[in-house]
């Protein structure tokens, strides 16, 4: 494997052939937003938040897809990606459901963390206030589809760890939704094993244990490494 | 069954004509599509039976089948009506006026994307049918109307005695 060497917002960086420049940047401290990315599963660029510049390509890059290339020059904090990243959160805001005051997630939520982190104090778009349901056929956990905001973490964990692939898309554009089996409900799913992997890299409040009040969630994400790592390389490492 | 699903023949070979469909790609998760082509052509529309079949049959899991089923507007999870009036809406048939056939479609049958209740007629629209020339287009099952007018969807409406 060969080592490459590019420079991501000035800093010179190495990194393996095949890396991603997202997985490159997070080794070396240059924290790039996401929310669609979650190490330990496949990336699909579904978020777009982890857009980039790279000297020479006039179109933006999704770090979590392009792979590393020698002599590369990437910024990932220019002016006109903060205000791409801030309408992105805008309008995930809008298109559902968003009320952190009554959500279980509040406080631990990677979207609220996002628009935190970002100065996002007020949304300039009008928001939709669809009509989704809340499955709580579950025994021990609910989905939430106001609280979703596609990213196919789920659907992935569910997929390529627990090989079950309960999850997927329904339809398309603003009226798609995360369904389980045939679209029934998640407790009739016959696929279903109950693992709760869904729940845990859900970065919402949209999957949650059973009986969690507001701001009462709180996920575990580390779970994931420690079980890709396992199988991988057959190193228990907690 | 629903009532206004197509009646089965009485020698049904559709799962036949179906099963053969998947035989010719090898039984690949990657046909799904083109099995998916051939049932809605068999069957008319999509049901939770056959897509948990077609699931079964090419190894894949439910979810996927429906989620694919769902995305391309051409597959209809739910009966067609006898006779379906397909608007098209691309910018050409736009222009000539194809939202007055909509509106008339609408007012004489029911909602676009959906089927009047006594099964009779399906309205559905499209996004450019590739046949600007002939704009404002609609299919009606599965031929092209050209220039239609909506006094033109009207007389279509009366031949097929729909109310």
């Amino acid at each position: 494997m060969s080592v490459k060497t590019l420079e991501i917002d000035g800093k010179m960086v190495t990194g393996m052939a095949g890396e991603t420049i997202f997985s490159v940047a997070w080794e070396h401290g240059i924290h790039i937003p996401r929310l669609c990315h979650i190490g330990g599963i496949s990336d699909v660029g579904a978020c777009r938040l982890c857009m980039v510049e790279v000297e020479g390509q006039r179109k933006l890059q999704a770090a979590c897809l392009t792979q590393i290339e020698e002599g590369m020059v990437v910024r990932t904090d220019t002016p006109r990606l903060k205000a791409h990243r801030k309408l992105i959160v805008e309008l995930l805001m809008a298109e559902r459901n968003h009320i952190c005051a009554v959500c279980v997630a509040n406080g631990a939520c990677e979207l609220q963390e996002l628009a935190r982190s970002m100065g996002i104090d007020h949304v300039r778009l009008r928001y939709r206030f669809p009509v989704f349901p809340v499955d709580t056929s579950n025994e021990r956990f609910g989905m939430d589809h106001n609280r979703c905001v596609l990213c196919t973490r789920c659907v992935r964990v569910c997929d390529e760890v627990e090989g079950a692939h309960t999850w997927d898309v329904f339809g398309r554009g603003a009226g798609s939704r995360i369904i389980s089996d045939l679209g029934e409900p998640w407790g009739a799913s016959e696929s279903c094993t109950g693992c709760g992997k869904c729940v845990q890299v859900c970065p919402t409040g949209a999957l949650f244990d059973k009986g969690k009040t507001v701001a009462e969630m709180r996920k575990d994400r580390g779970f994931l490494k420690y079980i890709v790592t396992a199988r991988e390389k057959k190193q228990w490492i907690g | 069954m629903p009532p206004n699903a197509p009646a089965a023949a009485p020698k049904d070979n559709r799962e036949k004509l179906l099963e053969r469909a998947m035989s010719r790609h090898q039984y690949s998760g990657d046909a799904l599509i083109e099995v998916l082509h051939t049932a809605q052509e068999l069957y008319g529309f999509l049901s939770p039976h056959l897509l948990t079949a077609i699931a079964h049959k090419l190894r894949l899991p439910p979810s996927r089948v429906l989620g694919v089923a769902s995305f391309y507007h051409f597959f209809s999870l739910k009966p067609k009506g006898e006779h379906t009036f397909t608007v098209c809406l691309g910018t050409a048939c736009y222009v000539a006026g194809a939202l007055g056939l909509v509106e008339r479609l609408e007012k004489r049958c029911c909602k676009a994307g959906t089927t009047t209740p006594d099964g009779k007629v399906s309205v559905e629209t499209a996004r450019c049918i590739g046949s600007c020339g002939l704009a404002p287009a609609v299919i009606y099952d599965g031929a092209v109307l050209a220039r239609v007018t909506p006094e033109g969807l009207d007389r279509e409406l009366e031949r097929i005695g729909a109310k």
